[in-house]
């Protein structure tokens, strides 16, 4: 005879483990070699650990044992998707410390070639952000975009991610005889696409739910993280480093900041990142409009340029809109020709930091989604 | 606000541990202040709305010679001015005190200067290495760093 025993289970009694998860290093939604330590509770996210450093190649250290002017193609390698955005502060910050003019035709173009390379930077966050919602088709429309941007700069400075453009005091070399048509044209197939992108992508329905209402970003955190770019103008604050402190020429042109209204959602959410990254695009076009349309044809390109870089004993720090945020430099002079320290303020570097605090509570589907709002390249991150 | 001002006023509150105003056009002028009053300094510079600085924009540590230093760059959004401050520790006994919950940006970027200086920020919740291995030794950014021959059996340089 078999006895039959009851057992009475108490399920409120029952204990399950959170379960660790390592995303990465090696994973395509982690945008390069990024580990993420994930703690889950079932599907919804607990906490999340960002590990870095597997890109790390001791820029600092480096830089220190270079001239002024053989920093630049490294600065160039921290954000290597938009590195004349790199290039920018530095050689600013030299050109201040130094008390160096550059002329005319050398600000405007730089300030052209900049915008350019944001919207190229853009247009890959939108895409990828994109795919890592789950829509195809608009990256492969951005990236065909993007390479007519490549061209022009692989015209004008030999170089499609690297350039080395930017010196101290001057550009490497003249632009081309069609340069203002060609970036006209640039202009003209960026709105173009962006008109697709804002059906394909932008308001359809299925990116809207993924999107909305997830990892919000509420401003005064937004502030206290250091958050800056898109991450803090999401979150509704109007601060842009272009019209904030004009730094170059960007006092002399018309255009307005994006920030995130909650159109969808709640403000600084994942969506409301999203949009300003779309906006800026065509913000930027009216830029390079202007600034095609007041640049002066003649002049030389190469005349402050220096003979020996060699600036007096000081530091400073200076800082530019990048299109992941404020990039900044801390340069210290020892009035040698190599420079005493070069720190470099990574905006994808602050921006990270921001990571565990907007994605706990969230679906793990959904830190795909935050992660890829925030627009990180890990070149930057770890330096 | 001015710096000169900033000073000032630091100076009326703080006395002492305000050490001196540095200005040199056209680098950035700063103010060297005391290590142990680092934390209510810049607690003040928060939270007295006629300084306002809610934004740190930069921590770095630097090398010199026989000294380490902190370096701190701050802004404020609303009122739009900045200040720099310095902190001078000794080699020896490189302690700061962390400002990681004035400003949360400041934890990885103290974490960052602790892997690579080697600066210790006390009251730090998580000091641990960021950028390099967390079982790497020696501070690479000291100047008299030397690297190892070797990291687990794998020859380091190349």
């Amino acid at each position: 005879m078999t006895e039959t025993k009851f057992v009475d289970i108490d399920f409120s009694r029952i204990e399950t483990d959170r379960m660790r998860l390592n995303v990465g290093p090696q994973h395509p939604s982690t945008h390069g070699v990024l580990r993420l330590e994930v703690e889950l509770d079932g599907e919804v996210v607990t906490n999340v650990i960002p590990h870095i450093g597997y890109l790390h190649r001791c820029f600092e250290k480096i830089a220190e044992n270079m001239n002024y002017q053989q920093v630049i193609p490294y600065v160039d390698r921290m954000d290597y998707i938009s590195s004349m955005n790199n290039e920018l502060p530095y050689v600013m910050a030299v050109e201040k410390l130094m008390g160096i003019k550059v002329p005319e035709k050398v600000e405007y173009i730089r300030v052209i070639m900049a915008e350019l390379n944001r919207i190229a930077n853009h247009q890959i966050a939108i895409a990828t952000f994109g795919l890592d919602a789950g829509a195809f088709t608009p990256f492969l429309y951005l990236f065909r975009d993007r390479e007519y941007i490549l061209w022009i700069f692989e015209k004008a400075t030999g170089g499609r991610l690297l350039f080395n453009y930017f010196w101290v005091g001057g550009l490497a070399n003249d632009v081309y005889p069609t340069f203002k048509e060609d970036v006209l044209n640039i202009v003209k197939q960026v709105r173009k696409t962006n008109k697709d992108i804002e059906e394909l992508l932008i308001y359809n329905k299925i990116f809207i739910d993924r999107t909305a209402n997830v990892g919000v970003l509420p401003a005064d955190v937004a502030i206290n993280y250091g958050c800056s770019g898109p991450m803090l103008r999401g979150s509704g604050i109007p601060f842009d480093l272009r019209k904030a402190e004009p730094y170059s020429i960007y006092d002399r042109f018309d255009f307005e900041i994006p920030v995130g209204k909650g159109e969808v959602g709640t403000v600084g959410d994942c969506w409301d990142r999203n949009i300003v990254r779309f906006r800026e695009m065509e913000q930027s076009c009216r830029i390079i409009e202007q600034a095609i349309e007041q640049m002066p044809d003649s002049g030389d390109v190469q005349s402050a340029i220096p003979k020996k870089v060699r600036p007096p004993k000081g530091e400073i720090y200076f800082r530019c809109e990048n299109p992941k945020g404020e990039l900044g430099f801390y340069i210290i002079s020892d009035g040698k020709d190599k420079p005493y320290r070069v720190k470099g303020r990574a905006p994808s570097f602050v921006n990270l930091s921001v990571l565990p605090e907007i994605s706990r509570g969230y679906l793990f589907a959904d830190l795909i989604v935050i992660l890829g709002s925030i627009d990180i390249v890990l070149g930057e991150i770890d330096r | 606000m001015e710096i000169g001002e900033i000073y000032n006023r630091l100076k009326e509150k703080f006395g002492e541990s305000i050490k001196e105003l540095i200005e040199n056009p056209p680098s950035d002028s700063y103010i060297n202040i005391a290590a142990e009053n680092l934390f209510d300094i810049c607690l003040e510079l928060r939270d007295n709305p006629e300084f306002d600085f809610d934004y740190l924009m930069c921590l770095s540590g630097v090398d010199f010679p026989d000294t380490l230093q902190v370096v701190y760059h701050l802004y404020s959004l609303k009122k739009k001015h900045k200040v720099v401050l310095k902190v001078t520790v000794s080699k020896d006994n490189p302690k700061v005190p962390s400002i990681e919950r004035i400003w949360r940006s400041a934890d990885w970027h103290e974490r960052e200067a602790y892997d690579l200086f080697g600066i210790v920020f006390e009251g730090h919740h998580n000091l641990i290495r960021i950028l390099l291995p967390y079982d790497w030794e020696g501070h690479p950014l000291r100047k008299d760093y030397k690297e190892p021959e070797t990291y687990h059996g794998m020859r380091v340089p190349y």
